[in-house]
């Protein structure tokens, strides 16, 4: 069926997609713009860095990549419960956008906020637990992101579905990467913490029933 | 950095003399106007008035060379947990303070005790204008002019006995002007101290005043202590209670957090905080690629205050 025909396809196509993509880039340009107002090249209001640029700019990458990875596991749930199978195209964008902005967050710590001194770096990432888990989640991303492609996912086939189960492993690694870091502010790491468990309880829940009940077929990859 | 061709700087955009030689006064006169525009999201609050300016000397043998942060970055980029968590939360809620009329009590070992107003408190002591590196824990700095009096000039007025062995500050904790009061991340009312020499030392300063005018709220209104050669979080802000004492105190970062913070809490770039290092700085107001600049044993005042310490280890005081 032609994409002009379908209204669905049309509006995927046409506004969901490029609407979140939009979206998903505003972060990563209110950082420019910050930058751009800093170095007078700019003279936009609203878009400030503060005092202390290096510390915001990493701030706002993480805080990003986190949402945008929690919204990745958020995807399966709302697809499940609103019908609407489209959800699950969006959610290849929202994933290489986490990684993307997670590993920015990684070369915001490495430049402007260690200035590139691999001395301290090295000891950062051996001797702060909290900076190796971080640290472990960007890698453990790579794969994900490397194998996101529909290549990849027909390449692959049923060790595709096992390796992406990786995502949850990665978002309990980056939860606690940031809970470590803030250490007596634990409100929020906390919320991020029981969205995660509950998510992941869902699952497990989810995969308890297909397996109990004869009727349902055995999960395949969903195309994005 | 961009570097401009000449033809695009018109000759409007040249800076008088005139002007270029006001700026301090026209930047502290842009407070207003700054305060405003520092939050990108309009808010319906008034201006902050401007604080009041003080009669000062410059008092250059303990100043440093460095150029001072500018006062928009001394006043709003704040760590005063009483008014929030965020660096941004006391610019905006600490206008709720109220410094007049004000009093500090002065109890513990020493002759002269008892509720002291804060004219009192100040009136006998000229004040001098001070140039000083403020180190915060959290691994920033900030150049500060200060305005303020030897701190031992003041204690030495209530005659400490010779039991005192300590000084102990406590800040205003009123839950009806500080809304941080209701978060349980530091026990309240903050408590800070200093061993009788640290405080009875040339360096040890109490504040009333920034860039030659009154301390604005936010940065601890309207007096605090400042002793540049350990981290921020030893500075007692808006002090409501100073008390000699023979036994060490017990400060609020302390108790909050004994495995991360101690009780001298010098500033050391050999001695790491658990969760990063404290060999280099972040200088406010330097830029998002600036390099981090190395930091100095007791912020580099060493040749001041190390004799204070010496034959202690730094690594297990810390």
């Amino acid at each position: 069926m032609p994409v002009q025909s379908n209204p669905v396809e049309w509006r995927y196509r046409y506004l969901y997609k490029p609407s979140l993509f939009l979206a998903c880039l505003l972060p990563a340009l209110g950082c420019i713009g910050g930058l751009l107002n800093a170095s007078a090249v700019l003279a936009a209001p609203g878009f400030r860095l503060g005092s202390d640029p290096a510390r915001f700019v990493l701030d706002t990458l993480a805080k990003t990549a986190l949402n945008l990875l929690f919204l990745t596991l958020l995807v399966t749930p709302l697809r499940q419960l609103s019908g609407n199978p489209q959800l699950l195209r969006l959610r290849r964008m929202l994933g290489l956008f986490a990684f993307s902005y997670a590993l920015l967050h990684f070369l915001c710590y490495l430049g402007p906020y260690q200035s590139f001194d691999w001395h301290e770096i090295g000891k950062d990432l051996i001797k702060r637990p909290y900076i190796t888990m971080g640290f472990t989640a960007l890698l453990l991303l790579v794969p994900l992101a490397v194998t996101s492609s529909d290549r990849m996912m027909r390449r692959l086939g049923r060790r595709w579905q096992r390796l992406h189960r990786l995502i949850y492993a990665i978002a309990a690694l980056a939860v606690l990467h940031y809970w470590k870091m803030l250490k007596h502010e634990y409100r929020q790491p906390l919320i991020y913490g029981l969205i995660l468990a509950l998510l992941l309880g869902w699952r497990l829940w989810q995969r308890r029933r297909c397996v109990t009940s004869r009727s349902a077929p055995p999960k395949v990859p969903e195309r994005a | 950095m961009l570097i401009r061709r000449p033809s695009i700087i018109r000759p409007s955009q040249i800076t008088t003399e005139s002007v270029y030689l006001n700026r301090r006064s026209l930047l502290a006169g842009a407070l207003a106007g700054g305060a405003l525009t520092a939050v990108p999201i309009a808010r319906a609050e008034e201006p902050a008035p401007l604080p009041a300016m003080l009669p000062y000397q410059r008092n250059a043998r303990f100043s440093v060379a460095d150029t001072p942060s500018s006062y928009q970055q001394i006043t709003h980029y704040n760590n005063f947990y009483e008014f929030g968590t965020d660096k941004s939360d006391p610019a905006r809620k600490a206008a709720a303070l109220r410094t007049r009329p004000w009093s500090v009590t002065i109890a513990g070992e020493a002759e002269k005790t008892g509720s002291f107003t804060l004219e009192d408190i100040l009136k006998p002591h000229p004040l001098e204008e001070r140039i000083y590196r403020l180190r915060c824990v959290e691994a920033w700095s900030m150049v500060i002019p200060w305005v303020g009096f030897p701190l031992g000039d003041l204690l030495k007025r209530f005659n400490p006995t010779s039991r005192a062995k300590f000084v102990e500050f406590t800040s205003l904790a009123d839950t009806r002007q500080m809304p941080g009061l209701r978060s349980d991340v530091l026990s309240w009312p903050y408590v800070e101290g200093l061993r009788i020499d640290e405080a009875m030392h040339p360096l040890a300063f109490m504040v009333v005043g920034l860039y030659g005018r009154e301390l604005p709220n936010q940065d601890g209104a309207p007096l605090r202590t400042m002793a540049p050669w350990k981290y921020g979080f030893k500075n007692a802000k808006s002090i409501v209670r100073i008390r000699f004492t023979a036994g060490q105190p017990r400060n609020t970062w302390n108790t909050s957090a004994p495995d991360e913070y101690g009780f001298y809490g010098n500033v050391n770039p050999e001695v790491d905080h658990p969760r990063w290092s404290q060999a280099t700085e972040r200088r406010i107001g330097s830029g998002l690629f600036a390099t981090r600049q190395k930091t100095l044993m007791f912020n580099g005042y060493a040749d001041e205050v190390a004799s204070l310490y010496q034959g202690m280890n730094l690594r297990r005081y810390y």
